[in-house]
């Protein structure tokens, strides 16, 4: 048996109890995730003892203080000449809620047919939705911070909001964090490995299948 | 009243005057010691005072003080016991600060007085307590304000009130804030503009007596009935509460209808009255039909109509009369004597059911004093107000002693005595009077400063002090100075107040209000202009605009900020506009185009280009 022929044979080889639970798990976390907040950013500043609030959903801006936040966090970006924060030009509240959806979908269908294949599917779907979603967060902090007006009443140099963590811009205190839907889907992640592990360990030796 | 009151009155006065004489010669004495304004307070005393009175920074005081302002026509804002200023209310003046009387409706509010001598605040009441939701406050050229406490602006001034002129007795209310009331100080032939001789004074010259309905949802004032009364002059009021709800009691002096030079000619009866008034049954009588309209209001005559007013003799000239919080008695003295009396409400109206009559006044029986009064307390010297705490507690101010005096009621024996500085007219406790008072604090409104603060020229703020009345011992803690002219004064406790900071959008029903710059803009029918404009930081939408000379421009402000102290201003050069519009209101401004060149900004501080927050209004030539 070749390797190939080897590797082929055990992706189609059935998983056991405990991945199929943990795809389970993982299924109903990342729909619950939806209905919280991924990320908050929160700004203080002198005028702002209180901060002002943001809350980054998978499909939704969210300002603290019914919604002012967000509008008072447009209002003073204006002066630096930065585009307003507007949900429509987020696309990722579009493709995230559906994207999310057909990962839930995904481990279904893993716990459902139960063989390594969609076990690996569901792990490699997760992985580069993961990754693509931090980078297109990360990728459109940058983009506000930069794409200032020319004609702004306050010039700042371009500037990059943190992602994670802490910094001062101007004269606010940033903080940025993962909120309980980020925690949530990293759950997932973490049940995701588990299952992968677990199915790996039991896996039944190559010469005695059929 | 007895004689013997009277007497121990004069020998006080007399008394004070040696005093003051002495002081005199002592001053002028070689080896006098130097003076010192203060008696030695110790240091512990200081220190206590000062931690009852710090509220460090961005702390919360515990009442709110609502001082009236006077003849400023304002309402002044406290915060006890840190005693900071911390808000004027205009009424019934315009107030450049905050836009007030500038813009279309306050300027039409006002309608065109630009003075009114702004005298007693009254909380509205629920049950007898304060509820948060009203103030209200009497001026003397006759009408009511309301002050809404959700925004703490002036929403209604109503009046001139019919008939009743120099509206002092005023604007003290009924346990459920059913009623307003309204007297005339100054007694005048009604309906208004009616001529009668000076000499015909005391028979064609006629006191009012009145209530003002308040609506129980929106606060609105109407008319609602008066009482045509014998040419006294009307002063203060309490209403009764508890046992005695139902009743108004409003002291009344010049009892001789004298005229001329009434600081002789008012002051040669021993008594003047206290007016009890069944504002319930008067209430009903009007709504009966009984009366006649006079100046557009119910007038009923207690000739025709019996029972409804008692007169209670008093001490001469009278000023206050304060129901004590259980409603069992009713306080009042002569402001020249040595004692106030405290008449029992139930001895009252067993004196009513008696006919214990003691002759009448145009058809108004007097009771007889000795049946009607529980006792003479002797407070001191020139009693004028009462107010109280918790425990049948009393605190009378006395003006000629400039001091304060705590006594029992039940007991009538005076507890403690502070001295005040100086000349207190009004006095003010937490709550002091409502059903249940709560102690603690009293502030004292004295007429006179005296240069107890730095020198300021000869035109001095009034001195309101602080004193607390947590124990039997009574202890002045801070000295606060306040513009002309407090007169009386209401303190609530904080947490009964609930302001809001901004006008939510969503409640902005003006016709002319805008939330989108794109929707800003001019609209022209004939030669009236519309300007519909934002303003937000740091800008006004439209900027620049062009009208055509004589044009009558309607410029209506929204602030479409929703953040708590954005505050934008309108200030409209050569025009004597300025206008301030809070976060999420309306305002407009109405004005006829002269030609030229006209600048606008915003005289709100905003934000840090709010310098640059101008533009021009450009007025073609026709």
């Amino acid at each position: 048996m070749t390797r190939l022929e080897r590797t082929a044979r055990r992706l189609h080889q059935p998983v056991g109890a405990g991945p199929r639970a943990c795809f389970l798990l993982a299924a109903i976390l990342v729909v619950v995730a939806l209905m919280f907040p991924l990320w908050q950013l929160t700004m203080f500043a002198p005028q702002y003892p209180n901060a002002l609030r943001l809350d980054i959903h998978a499909n939704a801006l969210v300002g603290g203080n019914n919604g002012q936040d967000l509008k008072e966090i447009n209002l003073l970006n204006h002066y630096i000449g930065m585009r307003d924060l507007a949900v429509e030009d987020f696309t990722e509240f579009k493709w995230m809620p559906f994207a999310i959806g057909g990962l839930a979908l995904l481990f279904l269908r893993a716990v459902v047919f139960g063989t390594m294949k969609e076990f690996v599917d569901g792990a490699v779907m997760f992985l580069y939705f993961g990754g693509f979603s931090i980078w297109s967060f990360g990728y459109k902090l940058y983009r506000y911070g930069h794409d200032l007006s020319p004609t702004a009443a306050v010039k700042v140099p371009g500037f990059t909001p943190p992602m994670f963590g802490h910094k001062t811009i101007a004269n606010f205190e940033v903080y940025s964090y993962p909120q309980a839907g980020t925690y949530l889907m990293a759950g997932a992640g973490v049940l995701v490995l588990v299952a992968l592990v677990l199915a790996w360990r039991n896996r039944p030796e190559p010469e005695s299948m059929p | 009243m007895s004689r013997g009151s009277l007497t121990r009155a004069g020998r006080g006065l007399a008394l004070g005057a040696g005093a003051f004489l002495m002081i005199a010669y002592g001053a002028c004495s070689p080896s006098a010691p130097p003076s010192g304004r203060r008696a030695a307070a110790g240091a512990s005393d200081i220190a206590v005072a000062a931690m009852k009175t710090y509220v460090a920074p961005g702390d919360l005081d515990e009442y709110y003080l609502f001082q009236s302002g006077g003849h400023s026509g304002n309402v002044y804002v406290y915060g006890v016991p840190s005693m900071r200023h911390l808000s004027t209310i205009p009424v019934f003046t315009p107030y450049p600060a905050t836009g007030y009387g500038f813009d279309d409706e306050s300027k039409a509010m006002l309608g065109g007085l630009t003075w009114g001598d702004a005298h007693h605040p009254a909380l509205s009441e629920t049950n007898g307590d304060y509820d948060g939701r009203w103030l209200f406050i009497n001026e003397m050229n006759g009408r009511v304000a309301r002050i809404d406490l959700r925004d703490f602006k002036t929403k209604q001034i109503f009046g001139p009130i019919p008939n009743v002129s120099g509206n002092h007795g005023s604007s003290f209310i009924t346990p459920n804030s059913e009623y307003v009331m309204v007297a005339s100080r100054f007694s005048i032939p009604i309906p208004k503009g009616t001529y009668a001789p000076i000499d015909k004074y005391a028979t064609e010259y006629k006191g009012v007596i009145g209530a003002l309905a308040v609506d129980p949802k929106t606060g609105e004032m109407s008319n609602g009935f008066q009482i045509m009364m014998p040419p006294f002059d009307y002063d203060i009021g309490d209403a009764g509460k508890l046992v005695s709800d139902g009743w108004m009691f409003l002291t009344a002096y010049n009892a001789e209808r004298a005229v001329g030079k009434l600081e002789v000619t008012a002051s040669q009866r021993d008594r003047d009255y206290i007016a009890a008034v069944d504002w319930r049954a008067a209430a009903k009588a009007a709504a009966a039909g009984q009366g006649d309209m006079i100046g557009g209001v119910r007038v009923l005559d207690p000739r025709k109509v019996p029972g409804l007013v008692y007169l209670l003799p008093c001490g001469k000239s009278p000023h206050g009369v304060d129901v004590s919080p259980d409603g069992k008695y009713i306080i009042g003295s002569g402001k020249l004597q040595g004692v106030t009396t405290a008449f029992n409400f139930e001895k009252i109206q067993t004196a009513i059911r008696n006919k214990d009559f003691d002759g009448e006044e145009d058809g108004i029986p007097v009771l007889k004093y000795e049946s009607i009064k529980d006792a003479e307390v002797e407070v001191g010297l020139g009693p004028l107000h009462t107010q109280f705490g918790p425990d049948g507690m009393a605190y009378t101010s006395l003006f000629v002693d400039s001091a304060i005096a705590s006594w029992k009621l039940g007991e009538w024996k005076v507890i403690d005595k502070v001295p005040v500085s100086y000349a207190v007219g009004h006095l003010s406790t937490a709550e002091g009077d409502t059903v249940s008072p709560d102690g603690g604090y009293l502030v004292s409104l004295n007429k006179l400063s005296h240069g107890r603060h730095l020198s300021v020229g000869p035109s001095q703020p009034e001195a309101t002090q602080l004193i607390d009345i947590g124990e039997e011992k009574m202890k002045i803690l801070y000295d606060a100075f306040t513009e002309p002219e407090p007169h009386y004064a209401q303190i609530i406790k904080a947490d009964k107040v609930k302001p809001i900071e901004v006008y939510p959008k969503e409640e902005n029903k003006h016709p002319l209000a805008i939330w989108d710059v794109a929707d800003a803009g001019i609209t022209r029918q004939g030669n009236r202009v519309t300007v519909k404009m934002v303003a937000v930081r740091s800008s006004f939408t439209p900027m620049n605009f062009e009208v055509q000379e004589g044009d009558i421009v309607t410029v209506a402000v929204t602030n479409i900020e929703q953040t708590t102290d954005e505050l934008h201003g309108f200030g409209l050069l050569d025009y004597n506009i300025n206008i301030v519009v809070d976060p999420g209101e309306t305002k407009t401004v109405t004005f006829t185009a002269r030609k030229g060149v006209y600048p606008y900004y915003c005289t709100n501080f905003c934000s840090a280009l709010h310098q640059e927050m101008q533009s021009y209004l450009i007025v073609k030539p026709r």
